[in-house]
């Protein structure tokens, strides 16, 4: 160490830690083409095929965005997944949430088989179950219908084991003492314990929120009528069909995405917090 | 706890005759309520892939397409599955995407949480672009990438005639498609990757790599023997995790190559989709699955076993 320092002292010293060479640049090339996407989408594609490319548009043309509206039922795919995300959500909180309890808290015959077959299922990949899934999906009655996208989310082995883990770092003692009081179970889990899970109950929403919504492989497989598509089975759709209309994909990629990511950025530092709970627990 | 087994020990004899029913009675009511909690949940998780991964088990002994019987092919699947040439190339696909994308989303995602774990200016403003692309889905993330790595009007292409370097093909050659792929994946999953090791970096607790530096270890030294040591089991956890990401890749192939150009980016997933859903070969397809299947299960299991054996705790 000594030996060195006088050596550094010599050396051009940059007015800014170097750490912002690496970073400044990674930083551009993450959001830069998503700011295209979106300059992209205001653009004619007139300007979009001229040649050398253009970045930012000259003119503000809303042609995408009116193709998109006029040309396919990019709303109703909107409102699709709106209704397929929230039931998602909705469903995780509450089921997910009493499940994790029941299976960190409460001691019953056949907890542990229940559990164990719960936690194997991750072990299964999505594309083995795509075909019996498709199958019996077809024979309840239910493709082509937003319950094909959205019973897949009503609960995942996932969203148990967040909650069942984040159940059993809370100390017993709180809900011991309600028990001594005379507590009924349900009174616990409702007034005492739930919360308490509010990160974790935030953690799961946000995690659910954002599968469901940019699913594709479900609703791809399950659902062939256009009403019923969700926006990524739709934008999906419209790119095997307009190939070079490159305003309208960016104005469908851009009503796709903007909504998670304005969230992402408002709700930012607790977000970033919450995935690392997740990394965390594994 | 303690005390109540101690009474039901001394009982008088009436009390023990009554016990047994009370306590059954009292099974019941606990399984009742534990099973009002934890069943709605782990019935449809189960129902919804235990009982089908079952049914596709049957359906891999079968020659089907959904709509004329079932014939029953016993192994007849498998076997076939042993001389596909479409179907080994596709393996080889697989294992390149997985070699090449989990190996440099655990360096660019240790990289890129150093550096943010730095207290520099602008860092939250960093971490939150580096996140963004993880939030966008897969299917956007194609659409756009396609767009960017388009050989005739395609930024990418752009850059390289400014920099008076070859243009490429990209996404439409076949040597260069599996590659710009893994590129575009890893665009969207190291944000994810970096706040894991983000998170574990602030977790090493800061004497012991102050203590490596009184003991006179520069800067890297330090990094390498004290700080990746207490990394390790994050990095067991990221490698699982990104190898089914890599493996299970799909969202991203639909929305650029369709598995193209020539089949080149046709990976054992995008394969079985297209033996299902395009050509209705369900009995096939799910024999497919079946070795997907296995094969994620040893490499999980192999992860485990080797940090099992090196004595990382990883989960």
């Amino acid at each position: 160490m000594v030996s060195e320092a006088p050596a550094k002292r010599r050396r051009f010293r940059l007015p800014f830690s170097a750490w912002h060479l690496l970073l400044m640049p990674m930083a551009l090339l993450f959001v830069v083409p998503l700011v295209q996407m979106l300059l992209t989408s205001f653009m004619s594609d007139s300007d979009i095929n001229r040649f050398p490319p253009k970045f930012i548009p000259t003119h503000l043309h809303i042609s995408g965005y009116v193709g998109l509206f006029t040309q396919s039922h990019v709303l109703r795919w909107l409102l699709n997944t709106v209704i397929v995300a929230t039931i998602a959500v909705l469903a995780h909180l509450v089921l997910c949430s009493t499940a994790g309890y029941g299976f960190a808290r409460l001691k019953f015959a056949g907890r542990n088989v229940g559990f164990v077959l719960l936690v194997a299922t991750v072990m299964i990949p999505t594309q083995l179950l795509m075909i019996p899934t498709y199958l019996m999906f077809a024979r309840v009655g239910i493709t082509d219908t937003l319950a094909a996208a959205f019973v897949p989310w009503l609960a995942t082995a996932f969203g148990v084991f967040l909650m069942r883990q984040f159940f059993l770092s809370l100390p017993a003692e709180l809900e011991e003492a309600a028990a001594i009081d005379g507590a009924s179970m349900r009174q616990i889990f409702f007034r005492i314990v739930l919360p308490l899970a509010r990160p974790a109950l935030a953690t799961l929403a946000l995690f659910t929120l954002l599968s469901s919504w940019n699913d594709l492989i479900w609703p791809l497989v399950a659902i062939s009528d256009d009403r019923w598509y969700t926006l990524q089975v739709g934008l999906t759709m419209f790119q095997g069909t307009r190939r070079t209309q490159w305003s309208l994909l960016m104005a469908g990629n851009v009503v796709a995405t903007l909504p998670l990511i304005i969230g992402f950025v408002f709700a930012q530092k607790r977000f970033v917090a919450n995935v690392t709970f997740t990394g965390l627990k594994g | 706890m303690t005390f109540g087994l101690a009474t039901t020990r001394v009982a008088p004899p009436p009390r023990v005759a009554e016990a047994p029913p009370s306590r059954w009675r009292r099974g019941t009511r606990r399984a009742a309520s534990g099973w009002a909690f934890a069943g709605p949940a782990t019935l449809i998780v189960v129902g919804l892939s235990i009982f089908p991964a079952v049914w596709a088990f049957f359906i891999s002994r079968t020659k089907w397409n959904g709509i004329s019987p079932a014939r029953d092919v016993g192994w007849g699947n498998y076997q076939l599955m042993a001389d596909d040439p479409e179907l080994r190339a596709a393996i080889g696909h697989t294992l390149t995407l997985t070699a090449l994308f989990v190996p440099s989303s655990i360096a660019l995602g240790m990289l890129i949480a150093v550096a943010l774990n730095r207290k520099i200016k602008l860092v939250g403003f960093y971490r939150t672009c580096i996140f963004v692309p993880y939030v966008a889905s897969a299917a956007a993330t194609g659409i756009l990438a396609s767009f960017v790595f388009n050989p005739q009007f395609g930024v990418a292409n752009d850059m390289l005639r400014r920099l008076h370097l070859p243009t490429q093909q990209f996404l439409e050659s076949h040597s260069q498609a599996l590659v710009v792929i893994c590129l575009i994946a890893l665009w969207g999953e190291v944000g994810f990757t970096a706040v894991i090791y983000l998170a574990a970096l602030q977790d090493i607790p800061r004497e012991l790599v102050e203590a490596a530096a009184v003991d006179g270890a520069g800067r890297w030294r330090a990094f390498w023997h004290v700080v990746m040591p207490q990394l390790r089991p994050v990095t067991v956890f990221v490698a699982v995790w990104e190898s089914i990401n890599a493996i299970q890749l799909f969202d991203l192939i639909y929305t650029t190559t369709r598995g193209g150009p020539l089949g080149s980016s046709e990976t054992v997933v995008y394969y079985m989709y297209e033996l299902a859903f395009q050509t209705q070969k369900f009995g096939y397809g799910s024999a497919v699955a079946y070795g997907l299947f296995a094969f994620t299960m040893l490499l999980t299991l192999g992860i485990f076993w080797y940090s099992k054996r090196s004595k990382i705790e990883a989960f």
